[in-house]
């Protein structure tokens, strides 16, 4: 209000609150956003992880702990059918080398013209994330957790930086490999001419070791479309009411049956932070092959 | 089961200490005599802070529901036109700070009821301060000369609470007197209508302890569930008081059948739980699962004859520590696992509610 009036007074003083005003205002009202748009993800990476699905057993390349091991040794894609399970979406940890289109647009003040917030789309089990860019802090520790998180963002420069937390427990691999609800996340979205690259960085106290850093890749496409995605679960098993399904205490064998098959020493399928390293994969090649 | 329509109450204060006292003294003192006898523990007594740095903060959950935090277990808040509804009620010395935070919230609307979702002190201990900083309804059958009338506000819960705390008299574990609940109710339900929404009180026998009662606000469409479902950590089981892991989890599985998530299992019916965060059915899911499985590992080595020793050295909660665990304070994973063989032990599906 006070601009305002001084731009009612005097000219000059006018135009010096509107520059002061653009100094102020340069790094939200006038920052373009580039990554806005419909994007179509690229599997140029992981194709096998991502689109027919993770074998289970494969922990391969993860900086995951024991207890992540063991959690998902014990894990029964059975889980899958329990009504509870059914309509569970991505996370936001693993929503983006998923399937689906993805839509990213930003919702600014009409007034100021301040960017207010960028929410991103995603069709499969409309993944709604909501990326808060008005500088407001994070909830305190009471607050819900939820699929997405809750996300602040900022620009350094073109590259939209992502913090995300409040997260509810899931997973980083699509075999029983877990995150907990403590983890936290921090991704970057990179755009070159139509292309997009997300880098994202994941901390989880419970079941990681270091932090896990995977990138995906995305195409523009000119007048993307976005279908609804509803999900009503049924009971598609009949079970005994409680009825969890797991494999008991380390009985597992699966990893073993996935380093069988694709001729892996099976402390490469067992994963670990060494696991990622090309040291590792060179010794775990056969040995005419090193 | 009871119902109470309005605030009519539907047995007096007195009446109900009488009878519970009654029949506690005919049954032998029911809820808790028969307990000790089956793998009691008494775990140390949980840390308590400096209450005087302790601060209650309230968040609105949605409706008329707040949940406040403080020191002890979350308290839950509905506030409406009729007044003020309060569950579970915090260490005692926390109870001028949480009618402060309650006045803040509901402004002079006087507190008419209190629930107690069990007997802890952490959920109990402010009962007798808050209680009498609030005013009863009175009129037609509720006459001026009930006891109430100097009670304050009504305070209700499962009777085995009652039992238990009787039980517990002249112990150094004694509930004081004016904590206790001036109203109890038997059977699995008890309703009341209050603040234009139907609250509704089912009791989880044999679960954290056999006096759970998780609360229902239908139109507010929040759950508070006492410490039937905590975020913080393994749940507490009170063998001593009638705790099984076979009920908490039943509790669980009546809590998912009661919320009803808005879409892909998240938001719609809120819980606040008994510690921890603001949650919801997906987080519950979670805790559920989580529960089970340990359940049926243990169950598992019950079944194949392992002494206690043998199953605490094969660490079936391993993959879960990390998050839920603990190896000091007042309930660690030996306990929890030690409270989990025991109870399957007397019985494999033995403390199963129906």
């Amino acid at each position: 209000m006070a601009i305002k009036l001084s731009l009612r007074r005097n000219a000059a003083g006018g135009a010096f609150a509107g520059l002061l005003l653009g100094v102020l205002l340069a790094g939200t009202a006038s920052a373009q956003v580039t990554q806005l748009g419909y994007w179509l993800p690229i599997y140029h990476e992981d194709f096998d992880e991502r689109v027919p699905g993770p074998h289970a057993g494969d922990y391969a390349g993860l900086p995951i702990n024991e207890a992540a091991r063991l959690r998902a040794d014990s894990w029964d894609p059975s889980l899958l059918t329990l009504p509870e399970h059914q309509c569970k979406p991505h996370p936001s940890t693993y929503g983006f080398r998923g399937i689906g289109t993805t839509r990213i647009w930003e919702t600014r003040d009409p007034e100021t013209q301040q960017l207010i917030k960028i929410e991103t789309h995603i069709e499969w089990e409309a993944q709604h994330r909501t990326i808060w860019m008005d500088g407001r802090p994070h909830p305190g520790p009471s607050a819900p957790h939820t699929w997405q998180g809750f996300s602040t963002g900022k620009l350094e420069g073109d590259v939209l930086v992502v913090r995300t937390t409040h997260l509810k427990a899931g997973w980083m691999r699509r075999n029983g490999l877990a995150l907990s609800d403590r983890t936290t996340m921090t991704d970057r979205f990179h755009r070159y001419g139509n292309i997009m690259t997300h880098v994202y960085v994941i901390d989880d106290p419970v079941y990681l070791t270091e932090p896990l850093v995977r990138t995906n890749g995305f195409k523009l496409v000119e007048n993307g479309t976005m279908g609804a995605y509803p999900c009503r679960p049924a009971i598609e098993i009949p079970r005994p009411r409680g009825t969890v399904p797991a494999i008991p205490l380390d009985a597992s064998t699966y990893s073993q049956e996935f380093a069988t098959q694709f001729k892996l020493p099976v402390e490469a399928a067992r994963g670990g932070a060494n696991t990622a390293l090309p040291e590792f994969m060179k010794q775990s090649r056969p040995a005419g092959q090193r | 089961m009871q119902h109470q329509n309005g605030m009519t109450t539907a047995l007096s204060g007195r009446s109900a200490w009488l009878l519970a006292a009654a029949v506690s003294l005919a049954l032998g003192g029911v809820a808790g005599a028969a307990q000790p006898a089956r793998g009691r523990q008494a775990p140390a007594a949980p840390a308590q802070p400096d209450f005087s740095q302790v601060q209650v903060t309230a968040t609105r959950v949605q409706g008329n529901v707040y949940m406040l935090e403080g020191a002890g277990g979350n308290v839950t808040v509905q506030v409406g036109e009729q007044g003020v509804l309060v569950v579970d009620t915090q260490f005692a010395p926390m109870a001028d700070k949480l009618l402060a935070e309650i006045r803040k919230i509901a402004g002079g609307k006087p507190i008419r009821f209190v629930i107690d979702t069990h007997g802890h002190p952490d959920h109990v201990g402010g009962n007798e301060r808050i209680r009498r900083a609030g005013a009863a309804v009175f009129g037609g059958n509720v006459e001026n000369d009930d006891p109430r009338g100097e009670q304050g506000a009504v305070v209700i819960a499962h009777e085995n609470v009652q039992f238990a705390m009787i039980k517990a008299e002249n112990t150094p574990q004694a509930t004081p007197a004016g904590n206790w609940p001036t109203e109890t109710y038997s059977g699995s339900q008890y309703d009341l209508f209050f603040n234009d929404e139907a609250v509704q009180m089912f009791h989880m026998p044999a679960a954290h302890t056999d006096g759970d009662t998780i609360v229902f606000f239908r139109k507010s469409d929040v759950l508070s569930t006492g410490d039937v479902f905590v975020t913080t950590g393994y749940p507490y089981i009170d063998r001593g008081n009638g705790g099984h892991i076979n009920g908490i989890l039943e509790a669980l599985n009546r809590i998912l059948d009661i919320t009803v998530p808005r879409d892909k299992q998240e938001g719609g019916t809120m819980v606040i739980p008994g510690h921890g965060r603001i949650s919801d059915e997906g987080d519950v899911v979670e805790y559920r699962d989580m529960l089970t499985i340990i359940r049926d590992r243990i169950d598992a080595m019950v079944k194949k004859g392992m002494t206690l020793e043998q199953v605490k050295a094969a660490r079936p909660t391993r993959d879960y520590d990390a998050r839920y665990g603990a190896t000091s304070g007042f309930w660690t994973t030996d306990m929890f696992i030690e409270a989990v063989y025991a109870g399957l032990r007397g019985g494999s599906q033995a403390g199963a509610a129906q």
